[in-house]
């Protein structure tokens, strides 16, 4: 699904990360964690193209491309999903349009038909209903007056409706009360198909308890410093990042 | 679902502008130029009564002591009104029973513009007085509405078969000496629509004008006149798109509304004159004056308008709100790219007691355009617990782009409460991230933001005129992204 090599990027001239490897298959579930500052959300935003980012070295092969020729939004619509850590307010655009215009153009890309009335709103219905989301939210303006809490389930509810291959969660967790988390981690659980890869971003273990991963990668200093299975998450969380630190 | 209004300027970002295309017809026009004995041409080629020629010469005579105005933030060559031609009309070929009468072409204009003057458009609940150049050429509904006393028909026809409203109305709202512009109009006024509503009398349909530039050299001066007596409703429509030209034309109208007591008038615009090229080469000057006044206690205008085109343009639709408990509103998306200026507004002159007035102005700005708001909010002395919020948003799309905001605030009672709030602001890299990272081009993440900004105004327009809307705002901010 996804072979990130060797990859180093720099803001403006500083480098931020620094020979990346990662490989993430078809199916599984990746968590990076890491202190503040490490580049974590550096590496979300290369994956997704955001401009200012400068990929001094290395590559990232997306389905057997090379992710870094496509646009952002050709990026998007090749299946690529980022839950943004904080997440923009669009004034005036209700969530109902912009997921409608968000999915024709993925669908025109995919060279389809605009997506049927009726089969978007049964569909909204349907991934509403799975993240216990209010009614009324659909449609009010993206964002716009939402709590944390709201934002974020917001995001897995865009996830949900536009099905992506590779989905990036940028410290979805952050911000979430315990029950929100629940509803968030749910959505997530729910949309995993043996075909789709998901990576989450994250600060804490308590997540992980939620949405289990099948490998976990420690982000430090741009590097990942180690890699393990789930329970390396615990041993984190009870030894700190400290712990990191001291074995390099 | 709520209202679609958000697609409105969706497409706005898109295309080149569409409506570039010249009609040929036979026209039948008076030499270029102005003096008395064009006047009295155009009089009498309209068959006009002595009292209107006389009404045309004492404005004219007035504005030859008038100076163009300089006020205006826009900047465009000195206008050489002997070099105009003040009036033209297709011929008459002869009395037309059906469609099929009409000069083909004509037709065809119509349908590339997608309006129907057939009668499917009574389905859709529009009745379309629509003027090419100076003349009406066809004028649908009127039985249908005539059966309700509603009288709806070009100006031409009001002066012939109901003179006394005309004279009754005329000028009541914009004095034949009211500025420059407006007593040129007063002058040389070739045609427009007239539109009565009698007592109680909630008309069931939207009325709706297109206006068409299509002459070369051809100075466009509509007239338009609605009276809404007393309890009366009536929502008007006016949308226009004009060819593709290289010499500047000069458009002067005039609109004026009467609401009496209880009376309702709502008038909504999509203006889309040609804008001038990429290059800021040729497009249209539209130099407007548009005013109501609502004349007794508890009428109500509404002002709605999407201006997208003319290179120029210089329009504060206004409401003067005489009788007590008198609303007036304004809600205005102004769109300027490539090197458009707008200079637009509104005025609420607040004279009886208990009015309130509402204006929301949201300009959009992009490429190398000025777009300026400027209001002025009137509170007179008698005038006891007035209301006014007016809001004025400025967004800019680039940095070549201007947006000014100049309120003018005069209040002489201090019952009244008046609020102005404006903000500035940009579509942030932010924002276009967010919109193409969900797969949405830049283009289209630019239309949806617009889209939302400028929502609060376009809800205000009639449903019809949304869909109509949508296909004319489709083109302003083309190559505004980079």
């Amino acid at each position: 699904m996804l072979s990130i090599k060797n990859l180093s990027v720099a803001i403006k001239g500083k480098e931020i990360l620094k020979g990346i490897n990662l490989e993430v298959n078809a199916g599984e579930v990746h968590a990076i964690m890491g202190p503040n500052g490490t580049g974590k959300s550096t590496l979300a935003y290369v994956i997704g193209g955001r401009e200012g980012y400068e990929v001094t070295s290395g590559e990232i092969i997306y389905k057997g491309r090379n992710l870094l020729d496509l646009s952002t939004e050709e990026r998007a619509c090749e299946g690529i999903f980022l839950g943004f850590q904080y997440p923009v307010e669009i004034p005036g655009v209700s969530i109902t349009n912009f997921l409608r215009t968000a999915i024709n153009e993925q669908r025109k890309y995919q060279g389809l038909d605009p997506i049927p009335a009726a089969q978007f709103l049964a569909k909204m219905e349907e991934k509403k209903k799975m993240l216990e989301l209010q009614d009324k939210l659909a449609n009010r303006s993206v964002n716009e007056g939402f709590s944390g809490g709201e934002k974020k389930k917001n995001e897995i509810f865009q996830m949900a409706m536009l099905e992506p291959s590779l989905a990036i969660l940028d410290e979805t967790d952050s911000g979430l009360d315990i029950d929100a988390l629940r509803i968030v981690a749910t959505g997530v659980n729910n949309l995993r198909r043996p075909h789709n890869s998901t990576i989450v971003i994250t600060h804490y273990q308590r997540l992980l308890d939620y949405i289990v991963p099948d490998v976990v990668h420690v982000l430090y200093d741009g590097r990942i410093v180690k890699s393990g299975g789930k329970e390396m998450a615990l041993e984190l969380e009870e030894k700190g990042y400290e712990w990191i630190k001291n074995s390099l | 679902m709520e209202k679609e209004s958000n697609n409105i300027l969706d497409e706005v970002t898109k295309g080149e502008y569409k409506y570039g295309f010249y009609t040929d017809i036979e026209m039948e026009t008076a030499p270029k130029g102005l003096n008395e004995d064009i006047i009295r041409y155009i009089s009498a080629r309209k068959n006009e009564p002595e009292w209107l020629l006389e009404f045309r010469l004492k404005s004219y005579r007035h504005w030859l002591t008038m100076k163009e105005p300089k006020w205006a933030h826009i900047n465009y060559p000195a206008i050489d009104f002997q070099d105009i031609i003040y009036y033209a009309a297709p011929k008459p070929k002869k009395e037309l029973k059906s469609l099929d009468e009409v000069d083909p072409e004509l037709i065809n204009t119509f349908n590339k513009l997608g309006i129907s003057l057939e009668e499917q458009k009574r389905l859709s609940g529009v009745a379309v007085d629509a003027v090419i150049d100076s003349v009406s050429v066809k004028t649908t509904f009127s039985d249908t509405l005539a059966k309700l006393g509603i009288i709806f028909c070009s100006f031409s026809e009001a002066v012939q078969k109901h003179p006394d409203l005309v004279k009754q109305y005329l000028g009541s709202v914009v004095p034949h000496t009211d500025n420059f512009f407006a007593s040129l109009n007063s002058a040389v006024f070739s045609d427009g629509s007239f539109c009565y509503i009698p007592k109680g009398v909630r008309c069931p349909i939207e009325l709706s004008t297109y206006f068409r530039i299509n002459a070369a050299n051809t100075g466009q001066f509509e007239r338009t006149l609605i009276v809404a007596d007393e309890g009366a409703y009536v929502s008007y429509m006016e949308g226009c798109t004009a060819p593709q030209r290289d010499e500047n034309q000069l458009h002067a109208a005039i609109v004026e509304i009467v609401a009496l007591k209880d009376a309702e008038v709502k008038y909504s615009t999509v203006q889309n004159w040609y804008p001038g090229d990429k290059d800021g080469k040729g497009g249209i000057y539209n130099f407007v004056t548009k005013r109501g006044i609502c004349k007794g206690s508890h009428s109500k205008i509404s002002w709605t308008q999407v201006e997208t085109g003319s290179a120029i343009t210089w329009k504060y639709p206004s409401v003067i709100l005489m009788g007590d408990y008198s609303i007036g509103e304004f809600y205005s998306v102004a769109v300027t790219n490539h090197h458009q200026q707008a200079d637009t507004g509104t005025k609420m002159v607040h004279l009886g007691r208990n009015t309130k007035s509402t204006i929301i102005s949201k300009g959009i700005s992009a490429g190398q355009s000025n777009n300026s708001y400027r209001g002025l909010v009137r509170v007179i002395k008698r005038a006891e617990n007035c209301r006014n919020f007016s809001q004025c948003d400025s967004l800019l799309l680039g940095d070549k782009c201007g947006a000014h905001t100049f309120p003018y605030i005069r209040t002489e009672n201090p019952t009244s409460i008046v609020e102005h709030e404006a903000t500035t602001s940009k579509i942030s890299d932010d924002q276009l991230f967010y919109c193409q990272q969900r797969g949405i081009s830049t283009e289209s993440a630019i239309g949806l933001i617009v889209n939302g900004y400028a929502k609060e105004v376009l809800q205000h327009l009639p449903m019809e005129f949304a869909v109509e809307a949508q296909k004319l705002l489709s083109v302003s901010l083309e190559g505004s992204v980079g």
